[in-house]
């Protein structure tokens, strides 16, 4: 597996940490296990085991719960239920946490009533783990069954429109010229519906909250598994009425969110909760079973129909969606918006609706939305292309996007363009024979080749750090956000190193607690332009303290110089025109006579860049397929992708993004269902055993391109981010390669052996 | 998980005395899938006889030309041994088709021919299940089944035996060897597992405290022509949907022995002697092979349509038979006939 830098749009210098592949500082502390989880820390003090009972129905209400036969288990300290759990705040918004979706958030053990299979109904608490496992299993509760109905395709007549109210979604654009009748009289069209069924996160980590109770008042450390500590503090301190300084969370390595970490899970409201009322050290940890109780990529039917004039020009596109969601809240996506960004049409139509049924709330899981709408969209493009008698790639660049039709806005950048131009030359796409079931490999088996692009927000968060310099001239720099595997650590130790021209081992990053400036959760691929430009800011105000204090010190050869004409190299300072004008930062220390200087950074979005611009990331996927005809199966012998999306920090990082994502895309299109039993209203395969996803010898040769892009609106620091684009079309050009093998169009997925015999 | 005592017997006599002077107990192999069951409370057993110590990990050749395998060996170095290398590559490929290797090195012979099945419903206590609970019903015969079986299904079970290296051991006609409180016997492997009929609730003909003690392999391996392929939804660490495990002896291009069994659609490695007849004598050729798939296929019953129901095993079924007596007759000391379809390409 290779990879490059296409075309680095700035000059590097020999000093410059930014760029280059480093590798992650956080590396040796998880190899040899110094990194600690969630579950994993120790307390003050002895701690008790809190293990979760979940509800073996879909619906109804627990009419008795025998509680006293499991407290009378030596050992046992207590069991919680509705029937003892005191009412914490009263009002839904008491419950709603950052990114919680529009509606009445659940409150674990708030109610006897049943909304869900695997709700959690009871936490028993006791001095061992193996203890409380054994008293939950012979916890008896009785409950009055009623119907349920978690079957989406039975309700699709009560869709509604998806509303408004959950941050960063899209309603689907508004509609331009006569959908309809563009569509009848153009020559070439297509009409599909595609289906994927619900699919869960399931990062390796489980769901864990230790609670220390220091002894103190209220006050608790809470080590809990989340994508963003602070978070999880505001959903504590509004449920429990709890300071800041009593519900300090702490989250320092994260194994694995892909969206489940997004919002505080159940078990930390259990933990906190039954720490408070026992005022004693909890740990809860879910079982890999109880990892199916929760968010999940919902299940989502769509439609799509597509027409092309004479010559390919798309006239003519229409994208609904219909999602499931659960009774209590709208989980909102945006699904359809992105075909509309990246393909224009003067006649189109958008339609994004919800149907509730008998499951917990989906919930977001990488790429959220976008995976869905990516790969419907881009196989429809894909099937006009040969009803149009094109090239599928040349069918894409004819119709490639200059600025956002749906906004009418320039884009900030967008070499998409290059990514299909340099991802098809490593590819070797002009070796492609067009005709579907005309290329064979040496056994004879059907090899197929596809393409898609691929489309995601560049957003900025607010974020705030602080960054401390001490005397010894070692650099400290912090931020409340999260590394759930993304490589947060190094990037950010980079730019620090990178912003005051520090070497990186003279610089310390850390992360993960809510005592450090706040931080958005870490999701939607901002974590690296808010929290790098906040850094970045932090940096900048303390080196515009030193270049003050260097300024002060006798005969200073950078009197007069303006911090923008000051320059941070090697450990010194030095001004741009003559860089024999320059002073060791260590000896601005030394001088000043001060034991730390430090200083707060901020970021945050730029209203006016985001009125005025569309700001996104790209991709382009080429696939290579091998398909056993006799036999259905599959194999994704070679991908190559290549991404555009801004300028890459850390290409070492940066790729292993795109690798994990252009597995979970080829995970999404070959294996991934939780499978929904509509009798029971239980999914059924809620282990690592039966819910599929791919293993070493599934994947072959991945390569990856970027294609770098200068782009100082999307992002102060040029950054646009790379978490979720890795995956965006590489779903939708297995599908792709898959029909070029085969001749057969699958829109169902995952692609298993048996949709192919 | 219940709480429960442990001994450590040395001696097949002593585990089987072990066992059964306690109520209540089970037998502990390597513990790779007794543990999960217990962590999932499908079995409480209240105490456990652990076999690690019995002196039954040896592999050795008998005096009639076969070869017999310790009930405690592992499966990874029953797998890797030389003699089944050489002599039963079939057994060896189908062993290394299973699990992950880290599964391998820890389970156990004796305690792979009574894994219990893989189906979901089995597993989950919340839901019906004949098997787990007598008298509760099946939820798989109109749920999600992917992984039920086709053949010698009952209408009170449908689960399949997810053993791969029980298939192999079929085709080759492997004899259990048995110990129980009234001393030992010897059970045919053909008659080792059961359909489940009435009574899905028993896998096997083992009776009360009986302990595996070895599996007799007889002289035949077929080491010139045999195959096992194993269609699954990933590359490796997945159950068979269908597997077929193939052993021939060809002269020429004519057929003298067929032996195969399927893993993955039913209650028991399944084997069809008829359609074994089917081949013997004749010439190798695509059409022979489909009648006999048609044959092997004729009476099974699918439980639902769709990539979550298993109707769809009856045709890959077929196909999979066809390919696997393909690459069985066509092999010439192929070392590893299907390493492109289970794996790397
Ligand atoms: C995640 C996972 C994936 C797997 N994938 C596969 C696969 O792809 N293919 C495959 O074939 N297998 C697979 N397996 C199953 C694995 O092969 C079995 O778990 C293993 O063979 C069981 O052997 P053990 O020694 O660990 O048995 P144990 O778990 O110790 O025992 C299993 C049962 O056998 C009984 N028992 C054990 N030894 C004896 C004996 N000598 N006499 C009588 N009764 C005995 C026990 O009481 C128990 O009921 C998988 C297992 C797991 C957990
Ligand atoms: S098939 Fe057998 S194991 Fe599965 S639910 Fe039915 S009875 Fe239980």
């Amino acid at each position: 597996m290779s990879q490059t830098i296409a075309t680095p749009p700035t000059v590097r210098l020999d000093s410059d940490v930014i760029g280059k592949p480093i590798n992650r500082t956080d590396g040796p502390a998880k190899v040899s296990g110094a990194a600690k989880y969630a579950a994993e820390f120790g307390v003050t003090g002895p701690l008790w085991y809190g293990y979760i009972v979940n509800s073996p129905v879909a619906k109804g209400k627990i009419t008795k719960i025998h509680a006293d036969e499991v407290l009378a288990i030596p050992g046992v300290q207590q069991v919680f239920s509705h029937e003892n759990v005191p009412s914490f705040a009263w009002f839904d918004r008491s419950y709603k946490d950052d990114v919680a979706p529009g509606g009445s958030p659940f409150r674990p053990l708030h109610e006897p009533e049943i909304m869900f299979s695997l709700q959690p109904v009871a936490l028993v608490v006791a001095d061992t783990f193996e203890l409380a496992r054994y008293a939950a299993s012979v916890l008896r509760i009785e409950y009055e069954v009623e119907k349920h109905n978690t079957d989406l395709e039975s309700v699709i007549d009560e869709a509604y429109d998806a509303p408004k109210g959950k941050t960063g979604f899209m309603p689907p654009p508004k509609p331009k010229g006569d959908m309809d009748k563009a569509y009848q009289e153009a020559p070439h069209k297509i009409a599909g519906e595609y289906i994927h069924h619900a699919q869960h996160q399931n990062p390796m980590e489980m769901f864990a909250t230790t609670v220390d109770w220091l002894g103190d008042g209220k006050k608790m450390k809470i080590y809990d598994k989340t994508q963003g500590a602070p978070n999880v503090q505001q959903y504590l301190m509004k449920i429990f009425s709890l300071s800041s300084d009593e519900a300090r969370v702490i989250s320092k390595f994260t194994g694995g969110g892909f969206g489940s970490g997004l919002r505080p899970q159940y078990q930390v409201f259990l933990a906190v909760m039954a720490a408070l009322e026992l005022e004693h050290s909890v740990r809860v940890v879910m079982t890999r079973t109880q990892m199916f109780s929760f968010g999940h990529r919902p299940h989502t039917l769509q439609k799509l129909r597509i027409a092309s004039d004479d010559l390919g020009h798309i006239q003519a596109l229409e994208h609904k969606a219909l999602a499931e969601t659960s009774q209590f809240e709208n989980a909102t996506e945006t699904v359809v918006n992105w075909t509309g960004i990246l393909y224009n049409s003067p006649n189109t139509n958008f339609d994004y609706q919800l149907s509730k049924i008998d499951v917990f709330t989906p919930l977001d899981m990488r790429a959220p939305g976008a995976a869905t709408g990516n790969f419907a969209s881009e196989s429809a493009i894909d099937e006009l292309s040969y009803k149009a008698g094109k090239d599928p790639l040349d069918f894409r660049l004819l119709n490639y996007t200059y600025s956002d039709p749906t906004e009418n806005k320039p884009f900030t950048s967008k070499r998409l363009d290059d990514c299909y131009h340099e991802g098809a030359a490593r590819f070797g796409w002009d070796q492609r024979n067009p005709e579907p079931r005309s290329m064979r490999d040496e056994k004879g088996m059907l090899v197929g080749w596809g393409v898609a692009a691929g489309c995601w927000d560049a957003s900025m968060q607010k974020a705030a750090a602080k960054a401390v310099l001490s005397a010894d001239g070692h650099l400290t720099v912090s931020s409340a956000t999260n590394d759930q595997g993304a490589g947060t650590y190094v990037i950010m130790t980079q730019m620090a190193a990178q912003t005051l021209g520090l070497p990186m081992q003279q610089v310390t990053f850390s992360l993960g607690d809510t005592n450090m400036p706040a931080a958005p959760v870490q999701g939607g691929s901002w974590t690296a332009n808010s929290v790098g430009a906040a850094v970045k800011d932090a940096c900048q105000e303390v080196g515009k303290k030193l270049l003050k204090l260097a300024q002060k010190m006798d005969d200073s050869p950078l009197a007069g110089v303006d911090f923008e004409d000051a320059q941070f190299v090697d450990g010194h300072i030095r001004a741009n025109e003559d860089i024999t004008r320059s002073v060791a930062i260590a000896d601005i220390l030394a001088a000043s006579g001060e034991d730390k200087i430090e200083a707060d950074g901020k970021a945050g979005p730029n209203p006016i860049n985001q009125l005025k611009y569309s700001m996104h990331s790209h991709n382009a996927v080429f696939v290579e397929v091998k398909v056993d005809e006799d036999l259905g199966t599959i194999h994704v012998t070679r991908v190559v992708n290549a991404v555009a999306a801004g300028r890459i920090m850390n290409p070492k990082t940066a790729r292993s993004q795109v690798l994990g994502g252009t597995v979970w895309g080829l995970s999404m299109a070959m294996m991934e269902e939780t499978y929904l039993n509509n009798e029971l209203g239980r999914y059924m395969n809620h282990n690592y055993a039966e819910y599929h996803i791919p293993v070493n010898a599934d994947i072959h040769k991945i390569d990856v391109i970027f294609v770098e892009e200068e782009d100082d609106i999307a992002s102060p620091i040029g950054v646009k981010g790379v978490g979720e684009i890795g995956m965006l079309g590489v779903t939708a050009a297995i599908a792709n390669a898959v029909y070029h093998a085969t001749g057969k169009r699958v829109r169902e997925l995952p692609l298993t052996s048996d949709k192919l015999l | 998980m219940n709480s429960f005592t442990l001994t450590q017997a040395t001696a097949a006599d002593e585990a089987v005395r072990d066992l059964t002077s306690h109520d209540g107990a089970a037998y502990l192999g390597g513990g790779t899938n007794l543990v999960d069951l217990m962590k999932y409370n499908l079995e409480r057993p209240t105490h456990l006889t652990s076999l690690g110590l019995l002196p039954l990990t040896d592999i050795t050749s008998l005096p009639d030309g076969g070869l017999r395998l310790g009930a405690l060996a592992t499966n990874a170095d029953t797998a890797w041994h030389p003699e089944v290398e050489k002599r039963y590559p079939l057994l060896s490929q189908t062993i290394l088709a299973g699990a992950t290797p880290q599964l391998r090195n820890a389970a156990t012979n004796g305690g792979n021919l009574n894994q219990r099945t893989r189906c979901y419903y089995f597993y989950d206590l919340a839901t019906p299940c004949n098997k787990r609970e007598p008298g509760t019903g099946c939820s798989a015969l109109t749920g999600p089944n992917r992984v039920c079986g086709v053949l010698g299904t009952s209408e009170s079970c449908i689960a399949t035996q997810p053993s791969d290296m029980c298939v192999a051991l079929a085709a080759l006609e492997a004899v259990v060897r048995v110990q129980g409180p009234d001393g030992e016997r010897t059970i045919k492997f053909d008659d080792y597992h059961r359909l489940p009929g009435d009574h899905p609730e028993k896998d096997n003909t083992l009776k009360p405290g009986e302990l595996v003690t070895a599996i007799d392999l007889p002289e035949e391996g077929y080491a010139d022509h045999f195959t096992y392929l194993k269609l699954r939804d990933r590359s490796s660490y997945a159950f068979a949907l269908v597997s077929v495990a193939v052993g021939l002896k060809m002269n020429g291009n004519t057929i003298e022995k067929a032996r195969f069994a399927l893993g993955g659609v039913a209650h028991k490695p399944w084997r069809d002697q008829e359609a074994e007849k089917m081949l013997e004598g004749q010439t190798a050729s695509p059409d022979l092979f489909r009648q006999v798939a048609a044959k092997v296929f004729a009476e099974a019953k699918g439980y639902g349509e769709g990539s979550l129901h298993n109707s769809f095993k009856i045709e890959l079924g077929k196909r999979a038979i066809v390919r696997a007596l393909k690459q069985s007759t066509e092999m010439s000391q192929v070392v590893n006939p299907n390493v492109f379809l289970n794996s790397n390409p």
